[in-house]
């Protein structure tokens, strides 16, 4: 049995924000399997006592010091912008909210 | 014979002596540009420009006496997930194609103080997502040594104008072997430095625990020379290690007697071509006849790497990549009328079918249910190949094996099945895992494509894998061979 | 069937750093849109975070106030979603890790006192604002990056009543540490509440709702208190609550259905690898609660026990710590703690509301008080002149010794000059006399009324009162 199911997929999609067509969504359906099918192979280690690795060096508490540098001008902020209006990004209306 | 062929020193020499000016290397590399690119297809975006300006102060500057560095004047070429300010920097991706930065990532800050030359921006696989340089969304680039393959991937831009001689050398990423792949296929020499080496300020994220900066060039030496001036702390990159940088043109001793090397027999076995296992074979009696030993060892958990590494880097990569949106910057669709058609459709639209593959497989391994089954458990087994690399460090100063199962494969080969494809980098995936550096240097042909040494080392220990594969370059005359164009 | 209300609040508090948690830009409040923002806040390509140190020395601070044990592990991880106001898709916040947790704070609610338990603090940062505009949204990323803790209540909260007082007590607490402005009205403290109702004596929670656009305290007991009646409409009448998010409407008083959550929301939280591990030893920890200042409960029971004030004056003067800052230092300069005590709550209080304005924003100093205060106790104003003093000293500031000296404020209580006075009021008003001798204790009064105008309100009253008394027995 198929371990991804292609409703799953578009549940991914759209967690994803990717739009997808019915062609894609078995497409990546099929090739999702293969490759989570591959994934299970992790399953025939014990790792019940074993650490994660989050990071590969043993490092910790990187902090910098509170002082501030003055913010960019606004229109360099707004230069690769795709839209903006009175200096601000403009998108389109949110529905459902 | 084109100036390249040259090492830094010596052109640094001959600018020194003024037998050279800064404008001859910009312009040997724009001529050989003009002449080979429409077979090569390395760059995005060309500099030219604003390269020949600086080559031009530069001169001027010169003609005082004041001691320059090293890498002063020298052309490079920067791989186009680098962020560089005012020059467009796209990922090979649709969605920034027309992207202009606004800042400088903190490499090509440190390049700036080097005084080399920006000569443009190289290709790659889509946010350096494949092995082939198939999956830019804007040209296939050629291998030098036979157009009809692949230059590899996801640097493959990098490595191709290094070897096609259309820079000195040039900056690439390693995340699952970006580097060292395509400088095994190109034949040159490609470096990842230890993670935390480099700072990753700058490189557009694709899987932040992996990613690494580093140099391909044409020698050992010079390799060493561009990772000195990119390494170091950096305030802007957490994960930017505080350690000292050595001098690593000082560790090409050429010296390697009593070296202790480890030779993994998983990275000989099943999947590795006859001619690489050879390539690798000779290269151990070069390495013998040097004064080094070596001995088989065993990294149990190999096998595990390919998939651990799709688990973690897509995961990664399904939030780095979610910051492409259409809103502040890059490719917005025109065809959306609410936000979440805006968003869906400038992704779709935006991204091609190897990254959305693999911000689907990541958002999947994370979603609700899944994460410890998958992401967790990758996290864990990822711990167990680590320690698979300290404990044959406990013993062993480096590990050598091959850069790639095969020598470069035929464009169109494999883009049709993303399984065979991510095979492809079985033996350069781990290192990226556990965190520590490893090059490779040429060291064979097989029917006119050459193929690639991998030599490892301890975190942080760049210096002994130098020392090693310069002993190896100075004793062989693989890095000598040019290809043909 | 008699309902149980259960309330669970989580408090979001903007911590009063120089710069952004994780960049450098500029961490303050109504600058021009999009001017306090880096490559970093804007999400670009590239960046990456780097951990301001403040932000964890702040937030260890509230967290120790509020009675948390402070973790020795912690981390930040990402929380994805997509929206405009989040620019890189996911928010840097701390999952499983948090920085505190287990702490409590006491409040007290119609006489009766009570633990309301707080379950964890986080840290995270603040996404930017999106301002809806007809058919389209704009985006403005300056608040973006903007240190937050996240303070989430165990449903330990039976009433609105009590929900409002955890949300003044949470805001007197965090105000005195010094971390944050708590004010509503600028968004640097924001409040959603969780509420459920249940039969009493069920053990298991009822499905619960969450209530959104919770703008003043006021909102917040309104909205629950609104919440709470149409569940109990709901479930008595045979229906069922949904879970879902509602949004309160001030003009109406209501609270109005946003959306229905079908399940609970995919953040696929994961540690972020851009950021290494916090770990915060006993030497970290005991230098940041060595700064915590005496917070107002322990004020509260040592102006009772030292002072002698009554318990309700002692809270209302420590509710914040400008007041109860500036209370003590008045007392500390000489005044009587009880006199102190009734104009801090009398005269200074009801100026700063009638003129919208806080302490510091006014010319009054504990110096100025307390010497108007000495004036008083020694006879050398009357009260009513005191008043003339305070409103120079509240607006123009100075010296009470001063202002009554260059005024020519000082009481008369010289016999001589006061009888002189009252004799010629007296001689002025037969009748008030007669009223008075015929039994009308009033009539006095009015007579004090006449001399005290006389003197411009100068004349010592006691005095006035006794000459008085003497007087008229004469007549």
């Amino acid at each position: 049995m198929s371990r991804i199911q292609a409703e799953q997929v578009k549940h991914v999609a759209n967690l994803a924000r990717l739009a997808i067509t019915e062609e894609e969504a078995e497409k990546f359906t099929k090739q999702l399997d293969a490759i989570i099918t591959f994934a299970e192979q992790l399953n025939e280690l014990d790792t019940e006592n074993v650490k994660p690795t989050y990071h590969v060096l043993d490092m910790k508490n990187v902090l910098r010091e509170d002082i501030p540098v003055p913010g960019l001008p606004q229109e360099e902020v707004l230069k690769n912008a795709p839209e903006h209006q009175d200096g601000q990004f403009k998108v389109p209306a949110i529905l459902g909210e | 014979m084109s100036l390249f062929d040259h090492k830094v020193s010596d052109l640094h020499e001959l600018l020194h002596k003024k037998e050279l000016k800064v404008s001859d290397l910009v312009d040997e590399s724009y001529k050989r540009i003009a002449a080979v690119e429409d077979k090569v297809r390395a760059f995005l975006t060309l500099d030219e420009e604003r390269a020949r300006q600086t080559a031009k102060a530069l001169d001027e500057k010169f003609s005082s006496d004041a001691d320059k560095g090293l890498l002063f004047g020298m052309p490079i070429g920067v791989k186009d997930n680098i962020v560089t300010k005012g020059l467009r920097t796209t990922c090979a991706s649709k969605i920034l194609e027309n992207f202009d930065p606004i800042y400088d990532a903190t490499v090509v800050q440190k390049l700036q103080q080097a005084e080399t030359v920006t000569i443009g921006k190289l290709n790659m696989d889509e946010f350096a997502m494949g092995s082939s340089n198939e999956n830019s969304r804007f040209q296939k680039t050629h291998n030098p040594w036979n157009l009809d393959r692949v230059p590899g991937g996801s640097s493959g831009g990098s490595a191709a104008s290094v070897a096609a001689g259309e820079v000195l050398f040039s900056l690439g990423s390693d995340t699952g072997g970006s580097i060292r792949q395509p400088a095994a296929f190109c034949g040159v020499v490609g470096l990842k430095p230890t993670y935390g080496r480099v700072s990753r300020f700058g490189l557009v994220a694709f899987a932040s625990s992996l990613d690494q900066i580093g140099p391909i060039t044409r020698t050992v030496e010079d390799n060493a020379y561009l990772l000195q001036a990119i390494s170091g702390l950096d305030p802007m990159d957490s994960t930017s290690a505080n350690v000292d940088v050595p001098h690593f043109a000082s560790a090409l001793t050429g010296d390697i007697k009593g070296l202790k090397i480890a030779v993994p027999k998983e990275y000989l076995g099943e999947g590795v071509s006859e001619s690489v296992r050879q390539s690798v074979l000779d290269a151990l009696k070069v390495l013998e006849g040097l004064g080094a030993v070596w001995e088989e060892v065993s990294l149990p958990h190999s096998k595990y790497a390919l998939a651990t590494y799709y688990l973690l880097s897509s995961s990664e990569a399904s939030a780095n990549l979610a910051r492409f949106d259409g809103v502040r910057y890059g490719y917005r669709s025109p065809n959306a009328k609410s936000l979440l058609d805006l968003y869906k459709n400038t992704r779709a639209e935006g991204f091609g079918e190897e990254v959305k593959r693999r911000i689907m497989l990541g958002t999947f391994a994370l979603s609700s249910g899944y994460y410890d089954a998958y992401y967790k458990k990758a996290q864990k087994v990822r711990t167990l190949i680590k320690q698979d690399f300290e404990n044959v460090f406990e013993t062993y100063d480096v590990i050598v094996g091959p850069t790639t199962p095969t020598p470069a494969f035929k464009i169109g080969e494999k883009i049709d099945d993303p399984m065979t494809m991510y095979v492809n980098d079985i033996l350069t995936i781990p290192v990226n895992l556990a965190g520590v550096p490893g090059i490779s240097v040429p060291c064979g042909f097989d029917g006119g494509l050459p193929l690639g040494l991998q030599i490892i080392g301890k975190h942080f220990d760049e210096a002994t894998i130098y020392r090693v594969a310069h002993a190896f370059e100075q004793a062989t005359d693989y890095h000598k061979q040019k290809p043909q164009l | 069937m008699e309902f149980e209300t259960v309330i669970g609040l989580e408090v979001h508090v903007e911590l009063k750093t120089d710069s952004k948690i994780f960049s450098s830009s500029p961490n303050h409040f109504g600058a021009e849109p999009n001017t306090n923002t880096s490559v970093i806040d804007l999400g670009y390509p590239g960046v990456l975070p780097v951990l301001n140190k403040k932000v964890v020395d702040y937030g260890m601070k509230a967290a120790m106030a509020l009675n948390c044990e402070i973790a020795t592990h912690t981390k930040f991880d990402r929380k994805n979603y997509f929206y405009p106001d989040n620019p890189k898709a996911y928010q840097i916040s701390q999952f499983d890790q948090p920085i505190g947790e287990h702490g409590w704070i006491e409040i007290e609610v119609d006489g009766y006192t009570k633990k309301i338990g707080i379950t964890r603090i986080h840290l995270e940062e603040d996404a930017g604002k999106l301002n809806h505009e007809k058919g389209y949204s704009l985006v403005d990323i300056n608040r973006q990056g903007t240190p937050l803790i996240e303070i989430v209540s165990e449903p330990d909260i039976r009433t609105p009543d009590e929900a409002y007082a955890y949300l003044e007590k949470l805001k007197s607490v965090i105000q005195y540490t010094g971390v944050s402005d708590c004010k509503m009205e600028e968004g640097s403290l924001r409040c959603d509440a969780n509420i459920s109702i249940r039969p009493v004596g069920q053990k298991e929670f009822g499905t619960k709702t969450e209530l959104k656009n919770l703008n003043s305290f006021n909102f917040v007991r309104k909205g629950l208190e609104f919440e709470e009646k149409r569940q109990r409409e709901i479930v008595s009448s045979g229906g069922r609550i949904e879970q879902e998010t509602r949004r309160f409407d001030e003009a109406t008083g209501t609270t109005i259905l946003m959306r229905v959550k079908e399940g609970s929301d995919d953040y696929r939280y994961f540690p972020e690898p851009d950021l290494l591990e916090l770990y915060i030893d006993e030497d970290w920890k005991a230098r940041i609660r060595a700064e915590i200042p005496e917070l107002p409960n322990e004020r509260q029971k040592r102006y009772v026990e030292e002072w002698g004030l009554p318990v309700y004056d002692a809270k209302v003067l420590t509710v914040t710590k400008e007041t109860a800052d500036f209370f003590e230092a008045t007392v500390k300069i000489g005044a009587d703690p009880k006199q102190a005590s009734n104009w801090m709550m009398g005269e200074v209080s009801a100026y700063l509301n009638a003129e919208g304005k806080e302490l510091h924003q006014v010319a009054l100093t504990p110096e100025g008080l307390a010497s108007m205060i000495k004036l008083i106790s020694n006879g050398t104003i009357s009260s009513k002149i005191a008043k003339t003093v305070f409103k120079e000293l509240i607006e123009n500031g100075g010296n009470a010794e001063q202002i009554v000296k260059e005024k020519g404020l000082v009481q008369i209580s010289d016999e001589g000059t006061l009888l002189k006075i009252i004799t010629e009021v007296l001689d002025a008003n037969p009748k008030s006399i007669e009223d008075f001798k015929g039994g009308k204790a009033k009539a006095a009064g009015s007579l004090v009324g006449q001399v005290m105008k006389a003197t411009k309100g100068q004349a010592n009253p006691q005095v006035v009162n006794k000459l008085l008394q003497q007087e008229l027995q004469k007549r």
